[in-house]
């Protein structure tokens, strides 16, 4: 018996030979034909044409396949099918896009000096040769630098809250951290003027920036941050405590230190959700055009600040330094992005 | 047994945590409540600074199209603010994100959750999750460049087709930086959202559920239709409602690819529209006194008016998962 | 004569749309046929041949061939971990659900392969149906739409829902109880009550085969009574394999008993046999161990 089972081979009889799946091929690609003629000669013209008849046709003739060979249920799944992969196509575009025209355009204003130079004696409308983005590098190196010291802490604490001392209001500070993940990146801009610069002695400078920064980044830390510590088995906390440790040894040597891949995720992504934001800075950093060492002092500048700058500006050169300002940008977060999941940690719960 | 046996009292079991431990819960508490501070504060200092204009334009400010400070020769300064017609902007723009945004989110949510092999599925949802981290600006400047140009082009296929629909129309055909384009590039923006939300609800249908239908001779639309969507609708409507708290609150994106007008619009496809946020940005620079006081305050009303909108989707949301357990 | 299923070839095709539709489309008929069994359209029966079962490498069911005959109940038992619910869920085809499984061997209904290429796995189920572990009627429905939600889910159609609803709860015990609350949602229902719930939504697409896996695991003993009694009463029309770990159980409501037994690699049949046979006087030492409560 458990020689003839090892000859068995394991087999997947309900997934499609390809053979099964030539009829599909072959109408879709008698679907293309025909918005390909459609399109000629009709007045209708553009991509836009080609992908719609596509679809059309694609759907109908794939579901009447179905109708004739399984009925109307199995037609009406073939159409849904259908369009929930256009659904999803069409989500997908846009990404594939983004990626493809900032790196297209973007590079072509790649060159050394960009980082050794500041904006300080160049002109957003000269050529991008002239000048560098070094300021904003080192800008936008401080504004994440002091969010980071500044929101760390307070996320992961806040997560300790909800997670170890589940106290009688965690439920109704878990509903606000959730409420200030939602808080408007403009609304912090103007928050942290209305209050600490027109106040305090703290004026537009890269520390001032960090603290609105810091209103969005908290809430991002504080839940990813929640969602490892609660991913620690509780067996462990009670292992801990039946040695006799006390709760605060217990989360300082077991808990953390067991959670410390995920917590590093929760900084990274943490760090990726304000590393790119720009509303806030407007009312906060200043832009400085020069490089400003002091983050506690003057206008800094920033990635985003420098983008934004030549956004506006409108003309082709200074568009040109946006595409490759954001191109570095987009690398930086990318990085930070696959950091993040390399360590793995916010989806250790789905597998 | 005629005595009475007095019933036990419960023992009262009592622990003194020693001082390290009254340390750190005291020291994790107090950190858990500053959040709450910071989002008090944020209300309080924008609705002090903004008090003034509160006062002066009265229920104005939210009605009234109009913004201007004016200094005449003299120097008297004569100012009118009111934010109505960015709020109907702000309003038009999302309703267009959404319409757009969220069925897409939904199909792109069944397809992920329902459609594709898991390896497959892994690499998708990653990307989703990029789509969340790209920053705004980057939305503006493709937004702007790439999507513009075409989103122009279906504007007027709208126009000429369907402008017997009233919002269709438009007082002249002109259609760049329009609320409908301005929509479009939200749309994409909230679409991550919606779509791991819808997705995450969508996974916690009850795999008995799914399994009884399927036993029953269902296709997977028939499933879908029959178990998923019952259970995942209410939270599907959180889910768009946490897009639409971010389509309220968007700024740089919407500004690059909109057209900023103090005039209530309800042609989407003009290109005329208001944001409340664009327009802060907008009149910012070169705003002083009490005109960055007006500003305040339409942060203020921005503020709580995503504030509401997140604390309903929130809870929403939560009542979903919590009904799939 | 062997079926194909193949759908390029139109004579088989109309083969396949005509027995659909005569199992489901004059209804008024087979219910009449129900009621009086012997006329029943029972077919010919379930056949497995050499059934394999993986999920990814892990080989759970190894080479079980087992015939179920037309108009009998099979109980299959075990301990637990012996690969029933996953041999009786390769029947009609829920195993492929799990992303990593894999099979191997033919399920023959009416001498047909159910695992043949082309073959519509919805017509499957409909034909092969399935009473779960746990009760999962559809919450947000009445127990009137609970009952006729498998003709909903096929989109199919039938002259006259109110006989067809009454005879499948009347068939499966419940009519009594909730024929004055059709309209309610079947979440009020007790435990026992929704698993026959269950029963009669399984039989309202009239299956053939009824497959029960542990239908009795989650309820308490009074409505484990009532759902053997019903079985009893389907058996005249339906072929009926039922999995259990309740061995008195087996002893009551089947006319043959298999016992599957995994002793560290995959599960395989020991032996099987007539009820009372396997019992009584079992041939192998494993399963004389088993029925008489040495382990497992």
């Amino acid at each position: 018996m458990t020689l003839s089972a090892a000859q068995v081979a394991p087999q997947k009889p309900w997934q499609s030979s390809p053979k099964e799946m030539a009829p599909t091929f072959l109408l879709l690609l008698a679907s293309l034909a025909a918005s390909v003629a459609v399109v000629a000669i009709t007045p209708m013209k553009g991509k836009l044409a080609y992908a719609f008849l596509f679809f059309i046709f694609g759907t109908a003739s794939l579901s009447i396949r179905k109708w004739r060979i399984r009925g109307r249920a199995a037609a009406a799944d073939a159409i849904v099918s259908s369009i929930a992969l256009t659904g999803a196509t069409l989500v997908f575009t846009p990404v594939i896009s983004i990626l493809a025209t900032t790196i297209s355009h973007g590079v072509k204003g790649l060159h050394w000096s960009l980082f050794t130079q500041t904006m300080f004696s160049a002109s957003y409308q000269d050529p991008i040769s002239a000048g560098g983005l070094l300021h904003a590098l080192v800008g936008t190196l401080y504004l994440i630098l002091i969010s980071m010291i500044l929101s760390v802490p307070m996320g992961i604490l806040t997560a300790l809250y909800l997670t170890e001392i589940k106290g009688p209001g965690a439920n109704f500070i878990q509903f606000i951290v959730q409420a200030m993940s939602g808080v408007p990146s403009v609304v912090a801009g103007l928050f942290i003027f209305a209050s600490i610069i027109v106040t305090t002695p703290i004026k537009a400078s890269a520390i001032a920036g960090a603290f609105a920064l810091s209103i969005l980044m908290i809430p991002t830390v504080t839940r990813t941050a929640q969602e490892v510590l609660l991913l620690v088995p509780n067996d462990l906390r009670e292992a801990g405590q039946a040695l006799g440790a006390t709760q605060w040894k217990t989360v300082a040597t077991i808990v953390v230190p067991a959670a410390r891949n995920g917590l590093i995720t929760a900084t990274i992504l943490g760090v990726a959700r304000i590393a790119g934001e720009t509303a806030p800075l407007l009312f906060t950093i200043g832009g400085s055009d020069k490089l400003n060492w002091n983050p506690f002092k003057d206008y800094q500048g920033a990635l985003p600040f420098y983008v934004w700058k030549g956004l506006l500006m409108g003309t082709p050169e200074s568009i040109q330094r946006a595409w490759t300002g954001i191109l570095i940008l987009l690398i930086l977060v990318l990085l930070l992005f696959v950091a993040a999941r390399t360590l793995g940690g916010r989806r250790m719960k789905s597998k | 047994m005629a005595e009475k046996v007095a019933p036990p009292s419960p023992r009262e079991i009592t622990t003194k945590p020693r001082v390290s431990d009254r340390v750190f819960r005291g020291t994790v508490t107090g950190v858990g409540m500053l959040s709450l501070l910071i989002l008090t504060l944020i209300g309080l200092f924008l609705a002090l600074r903004g008090f003034q204009t509160f006062k002066s334009e009265g229920i104005s400010f939210l009605t009234g199209y109009k913004w201007e400070s004016v200094t005449s020769d003299s120097g008297k300064v004569t100012n009118v603010f009111g934010v109505g017609a960015m709020l109907i902007g702000t309003v038009l723009i999302a309703l267009v994100a959404l319409f757009v945004g969220v069925p897409l989110s939904v199909l792109c949510a069944l397809f992920l959750t329902f459609y594709v092999p898991d390896r497959l599925k892994k690499l998708l949802v990653s990307v989703v999750d990029l789509m969340a981290a790209f920053p705004s600006i980057l939305y503006g400047l493709w937004g702007y460049f790439v999507l513009m140009p075409m989103a122009e082009y279906w504007a007027k296929l709208l126009y000429k087709y369907l402008r017997w629909i009233p919002i269709f129309d438009a007082p002249q055909p002109f259609f760049e930086r329009s609320p409908f384009i301005a929509g479009l590039v939200l749309a994409i923006m909230i679409i991550p959202i919606v779509t791991s939300v819808s997705r995450e609800i969508f996974a916690q249908t009850p795999l008995d559920r799914i399994q009884a239908a399927y036993a029953l001779g269902a296709t997977r639309w028939a499933m879908i239709k029959t178990v998923v969507l019952p259970f995942g609708s209410s939270g599907v409507v959180g889910g768009a409602m946490l897009g639409l708290g971010r389509a309220f609150g968007e700024t740089v994106a919407v500004f690059s690819v909109l057209n900023v007008v103090f005039k209530a619009n309800f042609h989407i496809l003009y290109g005329a529209g208001g944001n409340v946020a664009s327009m802060i940005i907008l009149k910012w620079g070169e705003a002083v006194g009490d005109e960055t006081k007006a500003l305040l305050a339409a942060g203020f009303v921005l503020f709580v008016l995503t504030l509401l909108i997140n604390m309903a989707a929130n809870s929403i949301v939560k009542r979903t998962l919590k009904s799939g357990k | 004569m062997t079926f194909s299923y193949d759908k390029d070839d139109g004579d088989d095709m109309s083969v396949e749309i005509a027995l659909s539709k005569s199992s489901l489309g004059d209804v008024a008929k087979e219910r009449a046929a129900a009621k009086t069994p012997g006329n029943a359209p029972l077919g010919s029966g379930l056949e497995a041949r050499s059934i394999h079962a993986w999920f990814g490498k892990h080989h759970a069911v190894s080479d079980i061939s087992l015939d179920f005959a037309a108009g009998t109940v099979t109980a299959l038992i075990g301990p637990s971990g012996c690969g029933k619910s996953t041999f009786i869920r390769t029947l009609n085809r829920m195993h492929e659900f799990i992303p990593s499984a894999a099979m191997a061997g033919e399920v023959l209904l009416d001498g047909k392969d159910v695992y043949a290429k082309g073959t519509d796995v919805t017509k499957v189920r409909l034909q092969i149906g399935m009473v779960f572990q746990k009760p999962n009627p559809f919450p947000s429905m009445t127990i009137g739409e609970n009952v006729l939600s498998g003709l909903k889910l096929a989109q199919l159609k039938v002259s006259d829902r109110d006989d067809l609803m009454q005879e499948c709860l009347e068939r499966a015990g419940l009519w009594s109880e909730v024929k004055d609350r059709l309209g309610a949602h079947a979440g009020g229902l007790s435990g026992g009550q929704q698993q026959r719930l269950c029963i009669a939504r399984a039989l309202a697409v009239k299956p053939k085969v009824l497959l029960m896996d542990e239908p009795c695991s989650a309820l308490d003993p009074g409505s484990t009574l009532r759902i053997e009694d019903t079985i009893g009463q389907l058996a005249q029309t339906m072929t009926i394999i039922i999995v259990t770990h309740n061995m008195q159980q087996a002893a009551r409501v089947s006319d043959y008993t298999a016992f599957f037994l995994s002793d560290g690699g995959p599960g395989s049949m020991i032996e099987v046999g007539p009820t009372n046979e396997i019992f009584s006087r079992p041939r192998d030492e494993r399963t004389e161990n088993y029925v008489s409560g040495r382990f497992g």
